[in-house]
């Protein structure tokens, strides 16, 4: 229970996850220290997504054990509203609140879940405007906003929780081209402001040069990881070779 | 067999691929939520004074002896004030009762239909299926016969108008289809405006207020109002049931001008004039809104 920075801010063991009859984890382990920055990959349908839906208990989990500093996330017990405080989240179809302007959609969570005063929040929620680089877009609404920036609203609006952990799922798979590189740029900052990022991606460019390790995903269980310096030049598995020969 | 039949050449067109088939219009769902306007509306707004004049002339064709054309138009504009004033106001005052308390019960009852605990769920759902599918004569003469006439509070004795008993009966039919507006625009929101809340740190109960609800609010209007135009057209049911509305003071009015019959087809056109000049812009305006407030994401 009193977890220190030692030990991993998030740690995984043995954990398997169905769909009905489909078992799409089959038996994941992983760790992820303080400030690491982790990239999951893999073929499309291998259970990346799940597996990080799973972290904030967006979905539940058949067996196995996730622990976000020390706790239990799937202990009936669990209020899963405190944990989720702790770990923000960033969906691929930037999922905005549509009646709500940019700076609305940021100051919202911080207010009525944290019970802020609105005052500091709005003050912050400028500055993550400024550091999203949406400076002037405060007050135009998701439907005025380009992929890119409603993407980047969506991860200012995850940050204005100050949240532990980020988890991204593969944020930029539905932006145009010329929009992805400002997201990652956000992302790359992040990572080096030192947040505990984990993402779930397909641009193996930006993991090589941001990821701390990689983890390879393949029909549900981890096939292999290790740093990108290793990873990408020296993978051992077949099915790594395969993957990485296919999108390199 | 069917395959042997080539579209385009046999009356029938037969394929195993659908796309193959003719495109055939089923009525979309957004016609499906506001059906009744979009009928209405169909409807050139001429009609009206042409159907009216048509009806004026008619008694001319059937000159009875003693009593013509001029006597049945001015027997209607004797009785005219009554009618509206008596009559069709008060069909407009059981309508908007009955929708304010249709509205506020079907709210509840959709937002039920949502709710996580089971047996909730299960109740609202039979209830809703129950009352829409009933036809409204029926629910009436139940709450009709099923209400007492009167209630005793210790030696007072209240008396139970069958207006409000008529307002109660067409309650139930308008609740359970408010419900299923309320339910289908709750569950027209994407599921990733839910995840995107909860993954905030929302309770389920702030995700619904909050961010799904005042989303859902403006697409719930033009099914509303689609509603409420039903509604008042079938008011006139409540005479069936005694109540003094506009067609049951229309047949009294008949009755005391000596019952000729070249005053049925004047008296009844103005109740069908007056109940179309009412609708009309109320479906108007309900088609509009649908398409302004149609869902952009």
């Amino acid at each position: 229970m009193n977890w220190t920075e030692t030990e991993p801010i998030i740690s995984i063991k043995d954990l398997h996850k169905s769909f009905g009859s489909l078992e799409v984890l089959k038996g994941i382990s992983m760790d992820v220290m303080k400030g690491e920055v982790v990239c999951v990959i893999g073929p499309s349908g291998s259970g990346k997504s799940t597996l990080i839906r799973c972290i904030n208990a967006l979905n539940d989990i058949n067996s196995g054990s996730i622990k976000v500093e020390g706790q239990e996330v799937h202990d009936p017990k669990l209020n899963k509203l405190e944990l989720r405080k702790k770990v923000g989240m960033v969906f691929q179809q930037y999922n905005l609140f549509p009646h709500r302007t940019a700076l609305q959609n940021i100051m919202m969570a911080p207010v009525k879940v944290l019970k802020q005063n609105p005052e500091d929040v709005r003050e912050r929620a400028i500055n993550l405007m400024t550091r999203v680089n949406l400076t002037g877009k405060e007050d135009s609404y998701p439907g005025e906003l380009s992929g890119g920036q409603q993407q980047r609203v969506a991860i200012a609006r995850s940050l204005a929780m100050n949240p532990r952990v980020m988890l991204f799922d593969e944020v930029t798979a539905a932006l145009d081209p010329e929009t992805v590189k400002d997201v990652l740029i956000t992302i790359k900052d992040l990572a080096e402001d030192g947040m505990t990022c984990i993402l779930v991606t397909h641009e193996m460019g930006f993991a090589r040069e941001v990821a701390d390790c990689i983890y390879f995903t393949d029909r549900g269980i981890i096939v292999e990881y290790g740093p990108p310096s290793t990873f990408f030049s020296d993978a051992k598995d077949p099915r790594t070779k395969e993957f990485l020969s296919q999108i390199l | 067999m069917g395959s042997r039949l080539i579209p385009g050449v046999h009356s029938r067109a037969s394929t195993d691929l659908p796309v193959l088939l003719p495109y055939r219009y089923r009525g979309t769902d957004e016609n499906g939520l506001v059906g009744f306007s979009s009928w209405l509306v169909s409807a050139t707004p001429w009609i009206v004074p042409v159907a009216f004049a048509l009806c004026l002339i008619w008694p001319l064709t059937a000159l009875a002896a003693g009593y013509g054309y001029d006597d049945a138009i001015k027997a209607l504009f004797k009785w005219l004030p009554f009618l509206f004033l008596s009559g069709f106001l008060f069909n407009i005052l059981i309508s908007v009762l009955t929708m304010l308390i249709g509205t506020m019960a079907g709210v509840l009852l959709g937002l039920a239909q949502i709710t996580p605990v089971w047996i909730i769920q299960v109740a609202a759902k039979f209830a809703t299926q129950l009352f829409r599918n009933s036809p409204w004569l029926v629910l009436l003469f139940i709450v009709l016969l099923a209400l007492p006439f009167e209630f005793t509070i210790g030696s007072m004795i209240i008396s139970v108008p069958d207006w409000s008993k008529a307002v109660f009966g067409l309650s139930l039919p308008i609740m359970a289809n408010i419900s299923e507006v309320v339910r289908g625009a709750i569950q027209s929101v994407p599921t990733g405006q839910w995840e995107a809340a909860e993954s905030l740190a929302f309770s389920r109960r702030q995700v619904l207020w909050q961010i799904i609800l005042p989303q859902c609010f403006k697409r719930m209007i033009p099914p509303w109002m689609n509603w409420y135009a039903i509604l008042t057209m079938a008011t006139p049911l409540c005479s069936l049931l005694g109540v003094e509305e506009l067609i049951t003071l229309s047949r009294q009015a008949i009755e005391s001008e000596n019952n000729h019959p070249e005053l049925l087809v004047p008296f009844y056109s103005f109740a069908l004039m007056i109940f179309f000049l009412y609708c009309y812009p109320i479906a108007r305006l309900t088609i509009q809104l649908e398409k302004r407030y149609a869902v952009k994401l």
